[in-house]
């Protein structure tokens, strides 16, 4: 059959939004993204070399990365917690406490940043319990983590939730008939059909977290080798007039995430694939 | 001989009146009564033990508490801390009404041009089968994908001083970054997927059976567009529209790196409330904070509304899906 | 296994789904519960196998054998269950689907991973699917994965089989094919089966014994000839198979319907009552002349000879349309043609008058 760009339908328009969405795309989004490459690929090899593997950001990535894997591995135990009870449980409020999972998305990063900030500082709501057991959370790693977490927790949540309610209780009950305990029937019936859904999570709090600024700035405390995160080096080399770095830095970020949008793009089709049994 | 269900046909004698009391007695063999006591209620079969359920239910208020309400609440009382007096007195500083009307420029204009594109770019991805949709759909996602302070950035490639169209705008004496014009930009790039990616897969699930209905019956594409498709998706439309709203009012790391923070000029509302927080600020700086609070909890409000009546949409969508399919 | 269904009542809110029920099940039977949607037989097939439970105030019982398991949980029962929509394990191979049962024991009675081979191997040539054991259940189709089912809910060695509306989600031919299969299956192994079923044609063909299900009670319970045949109630009548039905009257040992007038001995009551008739369109019978006994005059509205009976619609004066089925000789030899004015006779009527079940045949 002979190859067509695009199937016959009655429908009008193709022509007219498909038109208009690739130009305004285009304009908005692929030629600005193309001049960051652009320049990037002006600078030698040599040149950013030697700024990504800068001392001081390589630190900044250890603690970028870190903390971002451990905000995402919190989430994904915690978020599975409360996904599991929101979608299986009864309690009072449920539907508030549901609403309030998305607080994250809704509140300004810069809000929740000093928000947490306040909290965790050595005189603040839970930072003066933590302070005398030499537990110290604003300005260090730890803080930054706590922040992520904040951040990340709808990802892991908000993907879990539709997988739990596409979850057949046949098959939970076919576990149960064969002589499985609830344990057995967990380990080894749910949790390897939430999986997908559960790394898609992960990876989306994980990225979401790598590249987040706003909710961090206040709590991290900036200091160089310690609690500067890749983002503020970001802006420190352009406030420094070093846009060649700058472009350095985000490069090796924009790298980050797209090899974990490929990864959760990768887990999502393997998801549809086996469900509609292709091969 | 056809074996199908359902009595063949029915009628009724003139003689007679039609209603038929159905009632029927059926008397049904009764067995050996087996005397017992009460039946124990048997653990069903895909529950957890009760003591799981609390515990389960206690550590995610617990964890919620501690990520989610407790910031919340802390953002209103460091704001009330001096009194109501003090937190207002921090809205009659000219600079923050000029924060104030900034954002609401900047999002008046990215969020309808956003909207617009949603509805555009759905049309033609949810309407029509053509090759490289996935790839389509990957780069309308792209922003998402791109950390903030990255988007700002490459504004600023482009449009600052040793920028693209650096030399060029300094010649005519335009000024994009460190101004409104850059700041309404990064904030149509960091929201431009919102609304797209809420109507793409809701006008694919409800399928394009009603439009065709509509052409056939003699409409016009802009009468089915209007008649139609707007009716059905308006509740995913109104849910990617508050999404969009919430993050280009909200929006922090990108606006900061383009703003240049000139006070009273180039500041919107979140980055007001860094200038003040970094000037020790703190009662102004959570007074203005909680000002967005209020914002993100009418947006958390009526999302859970607009969910609402999408989650019913999309069943009755599924509904007629999986009845044409079977 | 014999199965003891003794006074189950079950109540979803205001919804009576199984309203003191009892049922016997013998040894090796192979038991359709037949009924529409909302009758309670699957509902009943879940109280067997533990999946569901009674009301709490529900004195009633499930016994295996004699032995009570009202209060034995689902995994302990030996019970198989298979279920509408297949409910394997989309993650696991056929193979570890089968193997699932076998390989969550308690590690004293665990098989041996020889042995738990050997078994699955076995299962599948039962299904006769030996050599799918290494695809995924996405890989099958639907009538293949309704028999890896099968195998997985024999893997546990169930006493009692119970298949809930197996073959719903089947397409017509498949249906019909599994469906023979089963029952092959089952003169194999002989296991004591319970199925649940809206089909009729599946009910009457599968099972030894129908149990024909309404509003959470039973109906009638017999051989699928007897429930067929000899209907216990007007609803048995109507759900299974064709029927014309009429409405007339009873009294003094009559039952009249138009001028048609049939002896009724079960109502000698002076007191006139409604009555319904009920005619199955291959016992009535069509004459172009008036001969012995009661008829309807009727007018021939359509003819359809194709298929392996000649169907023709009737209407009488009154207006009262009617089916009758007539062999295909039978239809050569009338000769009738649309527009014709004919009789009907009945070899066979019903007569029911409500709250007063009697099966009166002429």
């Amino acid at each position: 059959m002979k190859w067509k760009f695009k199937s016959y339908s009655v429908l009008p328009g193709f022509g007219l939004t498909m038109g208009c969405t690739v130009v305004w795309l285009s304009l908005m989004v692929l030629i600005p993204l193309s001049a960051l490459f652009l320049r990037a690929s002006g600078l030698t090899a040599e040149e950013l070399w030697k700024t990504v593997t800068d001392p001081r950001i390589v630190a900044s990535y250890r603690l970028t990365f870190g903390a971002a894997l451990v905000a995402a591995m919190i989430n994904a135990v915690f978020g599975f917690i409360v996904a599991w009870t929101l979608v299986r449980y009864d309690f009072p409020f449920k539907r508030l406490i549901d609403a309030f999972v998305d607080l994250p998305f809704a509140l300004p990063t810069a809000v929740s940043g000093i928000a947490l900030t306040a909290i965790y500082s050595k005189n603040g709501w839970i930072g003066q319990y933590l302070e005398p057991l030499g537990i110290k959370v604003a300005f260090t790693p730890l803080g930054i983590t706590v922040a992520l977490t904040f951040i990340g927790l709808p990802f892991v949540v908000r993907t879990l939730e539709p997988a739990l309610h596409d979850l057949e209780k046949d098959t939970e009950e076919a576990a149960a008939i064969l002589g499985a305990n609830r344990w057995q029937t967990f380990w080894r019936v749910i949790l390897p059909a939430l999986l997908p859904s559960l790394l898609t999570g992960f990876a989306l709090s994980f990225a979401r977290a790598i590249g987040e600024f706003g909710s961090v700035v206040f709590i991290s405390g900036n200091m160089p080798m310690k609690t500067e995160i890749t983002s503020l080096l970001i802006i420190t080399k352009l406030e420094q007039y070093d846009t060649t770095g700058a472009t350095a830095i985000a490069c090796v970020m924009l790298l980050a995430s797209f090899v974990l949008l490929g990864a959760v793009n990768s887990v999502q089709w393997y998801i549809s694939h086996r469900s509609r049994g292709g091969s | 001989m056809s074996l199908t269900p359902a009595s063949a046909i029915t009628a009724s004698d003139t003689s007679t009146n039609a209603a038929v009391p159905h009632q029927e007695t059926v008397p049904v063999a009764v067995q050996k009564n087996h005397s017992r006591s009460a039946v124990q209620s048997i653990k069903t079969s895909t529950n957890e033990p009760a003591w799981i359920r609390i515990l389960l239910i206690a550590v995610t208020i617990g964890f919620l508490s501690l990520f989610l309400f407790i910031p919340l609440a802390a953002v209103f009382t460091e704001a009330l801390r001096k009194g109501w007096g003090t937190c207002l007195a921090s809205f009659r500083d000219p600079a923050a009404w000029s924060a104030i009307k900034l954002t609401l420029i900047a999002a008046g204009i990215a969020v309808p041009l956003n909207m617009v594109f949603g509805l555009v770019a759905s049309w033609a991805i949810a309407r029509f089968e053509f090759s490289g949709k996935s790839l389509l759909i990957t780069l309308i996602d792209l922003p998402f994908a791109i950390s903030p302070v990255v988007s700002g950035l490459i504004f600023v490639l482009l449009f600052g001083s040793s920028g693209w169209f650096g030399p060029w705008l300094a010649k005519h004496d335009l000024q994009i970054i460190f101004a409104v014009p850059g700041i309404i930009l990064v904030t149509i790039f960091i929201t431009f997927p919102f609304v797209a990616r809420e109507l793409i897969p809701l006008m694919q699930e409800q399928g394009s059976e009603e439009e065709q209905a509509a052409i056939s019956l003699g409409a016009g594409g802009w009468q089915t567009f209007w008649r139609v498709t707007l009716p059905n998706v308006r509740w995913g439309l109104m849910y990617g529209v508050i999404l969009c709203n919430a993050r280009a009012m909200g929006e922090f790391g990108a606006v900061s790196v383009v703003s240049g923070h000139i006070r009273g000029r180039t500041n919107t509302v979140p980055l007001h409330v860094e200038v003040l927080y970094n000037e020790y600020n703190f009662v102004a700086a959570f007074s203005v904070a909680s000002l967005l609070a209020v914002l993100a909890l009418v947006t958390l409000a009526m999302k859970t509304l607009v969910e609402i009546r999408l989650e019913r949409q999309m069943a009755e969508a599924q509904a007629t899906s999986s009845t044409h399919s079977t | 296994m014999n199965i003891d269904i003794s006074r189950i009542t079950r109540t979803f809110g205001a919804f009576r789904a199984l309203d003191d029920v009892s049922l016997n099940i013998g040894d090796g039977e192979l038991v359709a519960l037949l009924g529409p949607s909302g009758s309670g037989k699957t509902t009943l097939l879940r109280i067997i196998a533990g999946l569901e439970t009674t009301d709490a105030d529900c004195k009633g019982s499930v016994s295996f054998n004699e032995v009570d398991v009202t209060n034995k949980a689902v995994g302990k029962r030996g019970v198989g269950f298979v279920f509408q929509h297949y409910a394997l394990f989309r993650h696991m191979t056929v193979f570890e689907n089968i193997a699932f049962p076998l390989r969550v024991r308690p590690r004293s009675t665990r098989p041996s991973g020889t042995e738990i081979s050997r078994r699955v191997q076995e299962l599948l040539d039962l299904v006769q699917l030996g050599g799918l054991a290494k695809r995924f259940p996405a890989q099958l189709s639907g009538g293949q994965r309704q028999r890896i089912a099968l195998a997985r809910a024999l893997a546990v060695e169930p006493q009692v089989l119970l298949l809930d509306e197996p073959f719903g989600a089947l397409d017509a031919q498949v249906r019909k094919e599994l469906r023979t299969w089963l029952r092959r299956l089952h003169d194999e192994i002989h296991v004591t089966s319970v199925l649940v079923t809206h089909d009729q044609e599946e009910a009457l063909e599968v099972a030894d014994r129908v149990v024909v299900m309404n509003k959470g009670r039973i109906e009638q319970a017999g051989s699928p000839e007897e429930v067929f045949h000899q209907p216990a109630t007007k609803f048995v009548m109507e759900f299974l198979g064709q029927v014309n039905v009429f409405h007339g009257r009873v009294a003094a040992g009559k039952a009249s319907l138009g001028n048609l007038t049939v002896e009724y001995p079960a109502w000698p009551h002076e007191e006139e009552r409604a009555a319904t008739f009920y005619m199955r369109p291959h016992e009535l019978d069509i004459r172009k002349h008036p001969s012995d006994g009661a008829s309807l005059a009727a007018r021939v509205t359509r003819v359809n000879p194709a298929g392996s009976s000649a169907r023709i619609g009737l209407q009488t004066a009154d207006g009262v349309d009617l089916l009758v089925e007539l062999t295909l000789d039978r239809y050569r030899d009338l000769d009738i043609k649309r527009g014709d004015d004919v009789f009907v006779y009945a070899s066979q009527t019903r007569v029911f008058v409500p709250d007063y079940e009697v099966d009166y045949a002429i």
